[in-house]
């Protein structure tokens, strides 16, 4: 008990400290350079350089870029229109169409200043070229973006937060319940009374997953009811899809939550270690954070995070409608998650010591 | 048929460490005999069970329960055996009932069987109006005789008991011994552990551990005139002060 107590925070305030970041950065940046002109290139040049921005990508049609959108590819994508140059030149302005991921909000306001920033610089700077050029004084120019924000086009924090936080209390509940429960079996003293029966180890995991999973379901539908009604969250994409998704998902929680109840003496011990997790799941899992803004280690710790997994799909398939393709990479990762997970809790459940 | 040997142990030891629990045992247990397993607290009794039953490996020597072999066969042994521990544990959040329809599953009985068994062990035990009462709910000696009635519940060909009546009254205790004798009757070999001397004596065989070893093993009759006791209770105190 006493390494718990006192190794446990040590490496949370060492990794959250590091990851859990709200600075906002490595923007998941593209383009659509519809004028290719000296000017549009010096304009992106300011984008490339940027530390905020990851230019990713560079889009030939518009549709091209709403799919990359719709896939979580991009956050931000920058339109520039035909003819930039030209009528920067005759009309002294012009207009850049700004797409936004703007699921989270408070990133998406962020993300719009920053992208407004780097214009009104730029716009300084072209004042100074074009004088050159023409030999003439411009009055004032003035390149302006036009943010749409997709998704959550009014930067409601709840349309971002509900989804999250439903699914951070599917998976405190059954994480908990799971982890306390062999343990709380080997406390009254039940659990060597099932050790001498002819029970087989896979019918015992599964008797003790399959309640759990049905209160999990059960949570889900309680929790998108509330979405619905009460903070009229748009459920854009398929219930169904939804549903398949977090009925694998459950069965990870369930297994981490087994594999530690088999590997504890004590509830106390079995709470600390749910806890621990918890805490670095919850705050690596993208959903108060931005992933993207953490350090390349902690992103790479986040891979192994369920949690961030629940909180994309959830996101994609509720606010954006993602199809069952564009989730097809969580769902592979979360089934091969559920996999191990599982097969753990059975081999570490030993009816013989 | 009487003679027949359904415990044969050889040697069992069990060491956690450097701590040797259970030293080198060997003895046998007839079968429908009720064979009474005493020792001080922390003599060892209660590690050489679990060995028994299949739920601790032991570290050398072998044993053969039912046929089967503890360290090879442990899965094959817990579909022969019941088991009672010295804590209760029923589920005290499911009734009688149910207890009883869990188990009974567990040890695969038909719907059927578990009906009759059912209607059986509460008829006998006399608990038609408590069937559907939460177990936890229940007086210390109704869960025990609960409990020992669910571990027979798969007519096991030994039963296995961690001191099953201790913090017992004296009449539940004497209903408890009557019902050992009722499944001894029918050929069950009883396996029990005690710390009451007089029940000791209701045993046919009995033996004495200390620190480990076992120091005497005869029935309760010889071992009074070998001790020259009058009682099993001095029996236990020359053995086990040494």
């Amino acid at each position: 008990m006493l390494p718990i107590i006192f190794v446990m925070p040590i490496v949370q305030l060492l990794i959250l400290a590091n990851a859990a970041t709200f600075e906002i950065k490595n923007i998941k940046f593209a383009y659509l350079d519809n004028d290719r002109t000296p000017t549009s290139r010096a304009l992106l040049e300011k984008f490339k350089a940027s530390t905020y921005f990851n230019v990713l990508n560079v889009y030939t049609s518009g549709k091209e870029a709403n799919s990359a959108m719709l896939n979580g590819d991009v956050d931000v994508v920058l339109n520039i229109p035909s003819y930039f140059e030209r009528d920067l030149r005759k009309k002294k302005g012009n207009h850049l169409g700004l797409t936004i991921n703007a699921i989270d909000g408070a990133t998406a306001g962020v993300e719009s200043v920053y992208v407004n920033q780097i214009i009104r610089n730029f716009n300084k700077n072209i004042r100074v070229d074009l004088m050159q050029a023409s030999d003439q004084l411009p009055q004032q120019l003035n390149i302006a973006s036009i943010p749409s924000f997709w998704y959550n086009e009014t930067l409601n924090y709840k349309t971002f937060m509900v989804p999250g936080i439903l699914v951070l209390l599917v998976t405190m509940i059954t994480l908990f319940l799971s982890g306390m429960n062999i343990v709380r079996e080997k406390e009254i003293g039940t659990l060597e009374q099932i050790n001498v029966t002819p029970i087989r180890k896979k019918q015992f995991i599964i008797g003790k997953l399959f309640p759990f999973w049905v209160i999990g379901m059960g949570l889900l539908t309680i929790g998108l009811i509330i979405a619905r009604l009460i903070f009229d969250i748009p459920i854009v994409g398929s219930l169904a899809l939804m549903y398949a998704y977090t009925s694998v998902y459950i069965f990870v929680v369930l297994g981490i939550g087994l594999f530690i109840s088999n590997y504890t003496d004590t509830q106390q011990q079995a709470m600390f270690i749910a806890w621990f997790f918890m805490v670095i799941f919850i705050l690596m899992s993208g959903l108060f954070t931005p992933i993207e803004s953490m350090p390349h280690w902690a992103q790479l710790i986040t891979e192994f995070n369920p949690i961030k997994y629940f909180v994309e799909v959830m996101r994609m398939v509720m606010l954006k409608g993602s199809s069952f393709m564009d989730i097809l990479p969580q769902f592979l990762k979360t089934l091969l998650y559920a996999f191990v997970m599982n097969g753990l809790a059975v081999w570490s459940y030993k009816k013989t010591n | 048929m009487e003679d027949k040997k359904v415990i044969e142990v050889n040697g069992l030891t069990k060491m956690f460490g450097d701590f040797t629990a259970v030293s080198a045992i060997t003895f046998d247990v007839k079968k429908g005999e009720i064979f009474g397993f005493l020792g001080a607290n922390g003599a060892g009794k209660t590690t050489a069970m679990k060995m028994l039953i299949g739920i601790s490996k032991p570290t050398a020597g072998e044993a053969k329960v039912a046929g089967y072999d503890v360290a090879s066969e442990a899965e094959e042994i817990k579909k022969n055996i019941g088991y009672m521990s010295q804590k209760f544990a029923l589920y005290d959040d499911l009734t009688v009932k149910e207890n009883i329809t869990f188990f009974g599953g567990i040890y695969g009985l038909t719907r059927s069987q578990i009906k009759e068994k059912t209607n059986e062990l509460i008829e006998e035990l006399g608990l038609q109006d408590h069937k559907d009462k939460l177990v936890g709910s229940l007086p210390l000696g109704w869960k025990q005789k609960i409990s020992f009635s669910v571990s027979l519940l798969h007519d096991p060909k030994i039963v296995f008991l961690d001191e099953p009546t201790g913090g017992v009254d004296p009449i539940t205790r004497r209903q408890f011994w009557e019902m050992i004798y009722k499944s001894a009757d029918k050929g069950t070999t009883i396996f029990v552990t005690t710390h009451y001397m007089d029940e000791a004596e209701y045993c046919d065989r009995v033996s004495i551990m200390v620190n480990g070893k076992i120091e005497a093993l005869d029935s309760p009759k010889k071992l009074k005139e070998l001790h020259q006791a009058d009682t099993m209770n001095d029996v236990f105190l020359k053995l086990a002060r040494g």
